[in-house]
């Protein structure tokens, strides 16, 4: 009982953050709530017991991630959107289409699937058991990761290097 | 325990933490002004109580009675919830440091700490992550260019210096094998500390601190000479006093860190009746944590300050590849120890 109230407390905040990132105009309060969104997630993992994974939401997603869109945002001097005056249809048809869509699928996850409920914390979720799957059962999907993240790494220098200044070479002092 | 005893031993706990904390920080400016100015030939402090130690009470008063100034363009909600951030967040990560072992009064037992979680060291990390963003948004909402640039700069440098934190302390837990700051301490009994078993380690983690706190030769984003006063620039008054008091409860943090993670946290020579025994750890603790504070404060007024292009050269081209080597070898010490030992 207890586990539920939490749940819907913290699943309640999720969506909101999600929502409010759609509907707000200015954004850097979509960013805001997108951390929000990224707390609350934190929060639901803790439920089902991954405390390592909470932690690592926390410091990657909503420290390091967001802080960058934050930045980008900032740097850009993004400012209030202006409203393009939505078309009628899209809102008439959009959002029951969306909300039956998703009672579809929550419908079929539900009663139509192998899922369960299960009990607050009943997840392994300490480092040790993260680190057995990381680095021993899924050891080549991380190593392929790392490379897919160096690739997207080299394609960020590249793009934003200059090729006069690449010529010139590196700065000589300092 | 049963829970009422429990929250009430946890709300006494918490309450004494951020009690000791809040006035560490502020006596932490005394010992900063003290020693800064004898390091410079001077005095400091002398008329406010003796030595000057009434001095962060009359600094405090003063911010209290400071005229509030808000401009006129600012953005209003981060504008005001910027230096709220900083706080909350420089105040939450002490809820996970030990001080000392089980003490017991009467019926009642428990740990000096409090709160020991599974993931205590990242729960730490997790804070430090998340107190960047009382620097970005205070820069930005202040709408001035001073302050823009210098939460530009320091929110950059943070999330840079972040990293090669992180990956030092690496080396650490590998040793001991917990993430939990009490077993961490709990490792290093008879004199086993970790500065010698990590003193690269050691050194990553110390310069790498005291970047992210904005601090010692790394703050150039709150510099006088270059940036008026950086993210801070439009602040006055409380809101001025609540970074202040967020910079310096981070020090605190990094100096309690340090100790925990290298230099034996509360262990040291414990003996005699039970008071003394639940007492003198505490004092070992405080000793430690005191030598770091000034040691943050001796480095500050003896180094010059980076420019900006070399710390974050130094952070990602030395520091990074110097921790990342640090946990391959000590990974590499430890494995063939293990095999060895069977």
């Amino acid at each position: 009982m207890f586990h539920l109230i939490l749940f819907l407390f913290f699943g309640a905040i999720c969506v909101a953050g999600a929502v409010n990132l759609l509907v707000q105009s200015h954004p850097i309060n979509s960013a805001l709530s997108l951390i929000a969104v990224m707390g609350s997630l934190a929060v639901e993992y803790l439920l089902l017991g991954a405390e390592f994974l909470t932690a690592v939401q926390v410091i990657v997603y909503a420290g390091a991630i967001m802080v960058l869109f934050v930045i980008t945002i900032m740097l850009l001097n993004a400012g209030k959107e202006e409203g393009s005056g939505g078309s009628r249809v899209a809102i008439l048809l959009g959002i029951p289409g969306v909300l039956i869509a998703t009672l579809l699928v929550a419908w079929t996850v539900l009663f139509h699937s192998n899922t369960r409920a299960v009990p607050l914390g009943a997840l392994k979720g300490d480092p040790r058991a993260i680190a057995q799957l990381l680095f021993h059962d899924f050891l080549l999907p991380f190593e392929i990761t790392s490379v897919l993240i160096l690739i997207a790494i080299m394609g960020a220098v590249v793009l934003t290097s200059r090729p006069e200044a690449v010529a010139r070479g590196p700065r000589r002092d300092g | 325990m049963s829970i009422p005893t429990f929250l009430i031993i946890s709300l006494i706990k918490s309450l004494a933490v951020i009690f000791v904390l809040m006035t560490a920080a502020a006596y932490s400016v005394w010992l900063e002004r003290k020693v800064s100015a004898h390091i410079q030939n001077r005095w400091g402090p002398t008329k406010v109580g003796p030595f000057g130690l009434l001095q962060p009470l009359a600094d405090g008063v003063k911010f209290i009675f400071k005229e509030d100034l808000v401009e006129a363009n600012v953005y209003k909600p981060l504008y005001i919830a910027a230096p709220i951030i900083a706080m909350m967040f420089a105040l939450t990560s002490i809820a996970v440091i030990p001080f000392g072992n089980w003490v017991e009064v009467g019926p009642w037992g428990t740990y000096l700490q409090v709160t020991d979680m599974n993931i205590g060291l990242l729960v730490i990390l997790g804070c430090t992550s998340m107190g960047v963003y009382g620097v970005a948004l205070a820069g930005w909402s202040s709408n001035s260019k001073y302050s823009l640039l210098g939460g530009l700069r320091a929110s950059a440098q943070m999330i840079s210096y972040e990293v090669s934190l992180g990956l030092a302390l690496v080396g650490v837990l590998i040793m001991a094998g917990s993430l939990s700051l009490r077993d961490i301490v709990e490792s290093q009994r008879h004199f086993r500390w970790n500065i010698f078993f990590q003193p690269v380690g050691f050194f990553v983690y110390l310069i790498s601190a005291y970047a992210e706190t904005n601090r010692a030769p790394f703050d150039l984003p709150e510099a006088e000479s270059e940036l008026v006063a950086g993210y801070h620039t439009e602040y006055s008054s409380m809101k001025f006093a609540m970074f202040f008091v967020a910079e310096y409860c981070s020090m605190v943090t990094v100096a309690c860190l340090a100790t925990l993670m290298f230099f034996g946290g509360w262990l040291g020579p414990v003996g005699g009746p039970p008071i003394l025994q639940a007492l003198l750890p505490v004092l070992w603790f405080c000793l430690k944590v005191f030598f770091f504070m000034f040691l943050y404060v001796w480095v500050r007024w003896t180094l010059p300050r980076f420019r900006y292009d070399q710390l974050m050269a130094f952070g990602w081209k030395i520091l990074l590849p110097l921790a990342i080597a640090n946990i391959v070898v000590t990974a590499l010490i430890v494995a063939w120890k293990a095999q060895h030992a069977l």
